[in-house]
């Protein structure tokens, strides 16, 4: 794609992936993109790069708005592949006066480039640096979502380029989001933030705060992945404070999986019983639904409910990855239960309640296991367990 | 004295060690490290450390 002027000579200059579909254990249905912007003053100033595959579509790009003017300043404020892996073959051809980032982005940079020669300049928070008629401020956003991340505020156009964090990874051919249809544009970014930053709760809060006390008139904020925010750009901090706060709602997932459909039916039976007590539910199967897009909906569930069979003294391969990639995301404030049917040793059960208690999750009941097939009275049992559940979240909520 | 792990990478703040490398003097309380402290292996700031259970 050909570069975009976002802003009076500030030009998007990145790429975009159509065809990726995982990255690192996250589905990306509808691929992304790697957004690098070219800011065009007295200096030009670079920030970030695209992943290694698309370095010629930035060449390209920045070859058009700048013809034979050369880079000033590399801005790396992630180094994470996506946004450097281009930053070798790159610097052969900028030859930047020097690469701004953080002392930990430097070290992050010499741990993946092993380039000890690089013009490699330290920033401090809060610092700022002239390009001519603009000024840069960097914000040093540490664990969000890497210990070398930072954002770039540039004061006079009041634009904000955030690094990952404000990003979707959604692949259209649109770059701004009142181009797009705004429900789907924060379900991908509600899933940008439940599977990358919600770990890092607590710090997206300090920063929203550390923001507001600089006091940033942000108009426009423009990040590394999907699309950027013009229209309403405080629409999409807003959900990043309301996310971070990680407040149960009136909702509840049933995760499942099975065997011969014992935990099937149980699924469904607790699932009626939460519906009596007018909680929105979902029955989320591990086999249609992937570890990603559940933790999409675990973001503002206030239940979850485990259910897997008890196979060869354990629980399936589908629960232990679903449990595992959830204990690494760290969700908060939730409630839950476990559920599953078993044939002779039955340990399914108990051993979600470990993960659960691991996870801190408040176990509402030591939860249900039936032998074979269930019964209409084990059934009945489930249902009673879905109101228990319902009744404890009304009451917490 | 408690002792505080990080989160993030692992590792453990130990009260009676300290980090004399980044101006923490042993025997001071993980409650009374400033603000602006960080973890020193991985850079996490000090909100994602959490007590040693």
């Amino acid at each position: 794609m050909k570069p975009i002027e976002i802003k009076k000579n500030i030009y998007w200059v990145g790429a975009l992936d159509w065809s990726i579909r995982d990255f690192h254990g996250y589905t990306t249905n509808k691929g992304t993109t790697y957004n690098a912007y070219l800011v065009v003053d007295e200096k030009v100033a670079l920030f970030d790069t695209v992943k290694e595959p698309f370095r010629s579509d930035l060449i390209q790009n920045i070859g058009q708005v700048l013809g034979s003017r050369q880079i000033d300043y590399m801005v790396v404020n992630h180094v994470e592949p996506d946004h450097s892996s281009s930053l070798p073959a790159i610097m052969e051809i900028i030859n930047p006066k020097k690469i701004l980032c953080t002392p930990m982005g430097k070290n992050k940079l010499l741990e993946h480039y092993h380039r000890e020669a690089w013009p490699y300049e330290e920033v401090k928070h809060g610092q700022t640096i002239s390009l001519g008629r603009r000024t840069v401020k960097f914000i040093e956003a540490r664990m969000l979502h890497w210990p070398d991340s930072m954002f770039s505020y540039l004061e006079e156009d009041r634009l904000l380029i955030s690094s990952d964090a404000f990003g979707q990874h959604w692949c259209t051919s649109e770059r701004f989001d009142d181009e797009v249809d705004p429900s789907a544009l924060m379900k991908h970014a509600a899933k940008y933030y439940a599977n990358i930053l919600l770990l890092y709760s607590p710090l997206v809060k300090k920063l929203i705060d550390t923001v507001t006390q600089m006091g940033l008139d942000i108009k426009m904020i423009a990040p590394d992945h999907g699309l950027i925010w013009r229209g309403d750009p405080l629409r999409i901090v807003q959900a990043y404070g309301a996310w971070s706060e990680q407040k149960p709602k009136q909702k509840a997932l049933i995760i499942y999986d099975t065997m011969w459909h014992s935990t099937e039916k149980m699924a469904h039976a607790i699932g009626q019983g939460l519906a009596e007590e007018k909680i929105s539910v979902q029955l989320l199967d591990l086999k249609g639904n992937h570890r990603s897009d559940i933790m999409t909906e675990v973001l503002e569930a206030g239940a979850l409910i485990f259910g897997s069979p008890t196979l060869n003294n354990g629980m399936l391969p589908s629960m232990a990855d679903m449990l595992h990639y959830m204990r690494g995301l760290r969700p908060q404030n939730k409630m839950g239960a476990a559920f599953g049917s078993y044939g002779w040793s039955g340990e399914g059960v108990s051993l979600i309640n470990q993960a659960m208690e691991e996870m801190k999750i408040e176990i509402v009941d030591q939860g249900i296991k039936i032998k074979h097939f269930p019964t209409q009275k084990d059934l009945q049992t489930c249902e009673e367990l879905g109101r228990k559940i319902g009744r404890a979240l009304n009451e917490k909520i | 004295m408690d002792k505080y792990v990080c989160q993030v990478c692992g590792y453990t703040y130990d009260p009676s060690k300290g980090d004399p490398e980044n101006g923490i003097k042993p025997g001071t309380k993980f409650e009374d490290i400033p603000g602006d402290w960080t973890c020193p292996d991985c850079g996490a700031p000090k909100e994602m450390f959490e007590k040693e259970s």
